[in-house]
């Protein structure tokens, strides 16, 4: 039997390969055939996983609530001191410098990404701003949301942080921060769904040394990651609570 | 639960002396010193069934100047704040009781006696059907509601 695995499509496109790296060394350890398929967006990973055609994902917060509560899927494990946190963006000349400042009609960038784009949600309030009063258009790419602000096309863009950050320095020479998120409590997390749930504690231990060996730390490090932890169901319900506490 | 401590204030101060929904009471002191919550700050908590602190983010930690591990295990009405009507809290127990999620404005205090403004977002954290604890967010609410809330909590007081 083939596993098929696959990650949120938020992940920042210069860790394509680390993805395939690591989806080779999990299939060495397991010594299991495993497919990575990429979705170029959420809208066609959603419709995979409704198709029950995933059976490991590193999966974003928001998608995760839906995958561990209606899909059955239990979690693994998570990057070691990492968290989500979402940016706001405007174009560098931009006069405006805090939040409150925005006013009604504001022209809104973003992706599909949805725990990026309820956490932005969240961080417009203090504004007064909601659907209502703000209008918004979605990119496939968060250069593209970048690219709207630096054409005047939008007044500020949303950006998962870690992405922003990683924007190529040109690009982020005519962007500016208006507020970035200080959460601490969400983050990615890999799940395993259950055709492979039973390999879970394998999946987990292998995880858990992949620093300790010469390989496996090369693959960190193509992902951007120290290390992994364990993630509990419990933390993963807690997770699941504070997202849905969020939802309003 | 413990009163407060008047060495621990900034400012000139207030007395007055709360009387909790368990039937305890806790002689606080209070400024007019805000502390605004920055823009993009989420305080997460948890507390158990008993309103027992079990989680604080880093946030948390910050906005209500207390540490980590004074907050840990002490009950979250560590935060009431005399200008809070015991209404608005009998409301959010009436809400949870019923597995539902509450909203309200929230004026808290600080141990520095300072307060912020929070919009609060409480949920039950439901287990095999089972109210085990409850999971709250705080984020910073705009200036036109907090002049709303200000206006209705003082007529319920």
């Amino acid at each position: 039997m083939s596993y098929t695995f696959t990650v949120s499509p938020d992940f920042n496109p210069d860790l394509i390969s680390g993805w395939f790296f690591f989806n080779t060394w999990l299939q060495k350890n397991l010594n299991e055939p495993i497919h990575l398929e990429l979705y170029n967006d959420f809208k066609s990973q959603r419709q995979a996983i409704e198709n029950d055609e995933i059976d490991l994902i590193y999966a974003n917060p928001f998608d995760a609530s839906s995958l561990v509560r209606e899909k059955g899927f239990i979690p693994i494990a998570c990057p070691d001191n990492a968290s989500d946190e979402a940016i706001i963006a405007l174009n560098i000349d931009s006069e405006i410098s805090n939040v409150d400042e925005l006013q009604p009609g504001l022209r809104i960038s973003k992706t599909d990404d949805p725990d990026v784009n309820m956490v932005c949600s969240l961080m417009l309030e203090p504004a007064n701003l909601d659907t209502q009063n703000t209008t918004s258009s979605t990119r496939a790419t968060y250069v593209l949301v970048a690219k709207d602000l630096i054409t005047n096309n939008a007044d500020v863009g949303f950006f998962l942080a870690d992405t922003y950050l990683k924007l190529s320095e040109i690009t982020r020479q005519k962007l500016k921060t208006l507020v970035c998120s200080d959460i601490h409590d969400i983050h990615h997390l890999l799940l395993a769904g259950p055709k492979i749930s039973h390999k879970r504690d394998e999946i987990l231990e292998n995880l858990l040394t992949m620093a300790e060996h010469e390989k496996g730390l090369g693959v960190l490090k193509s992902l951007g990651f120290t290390k992994w932890k364990a993630v509990e169901q419990e933390d993963t319900e807690f997770m699941i609570d504070l997202m849905e506490t969020l939802e309003s | 639960m413990k009163d407060m401590n008047a060495a621990d204030i900034t400012g000139e101060y207030r007395e007055a002396v709360l009387t909790f929904h368990s039937g305890s009471s806790r002689k606080v002191f209070y400024t007019e010193i805000e502390s605004p919550m920055p823009d993009g700050r989420l305080i997460v908590s948890r507390t158990d069934l008993n309103g027992n602190i079990t989680h604080a983010n880093a946030p948390f930690v910050d906005m209500s100047g207390y540490t980590r591990g004074e907050l840990i295990g002490a009950p979250h009405c560590i935060l009431r704040h005399p200008d809070m009507p015991a209404a608005g809290f009998q409301d959010l127990w009436n809400t949870l009781k019923q597995k539902k999620k509450w909203h309200g404005y929230v004026k808290n205090l600080r141990k520095d006696g300072g307060f912020y403004w929070v919009y609060a977002t409480v949920i039950p954290n439901i287990r095999n059907g089972e109210v085990s604890g409850y999971t709250s967010v705080r984020r910073r609410p705009s200036k036109t509601k907090v002049k709303e809330a200000e206006a209705l909590y003082r007529t319920l007081e």
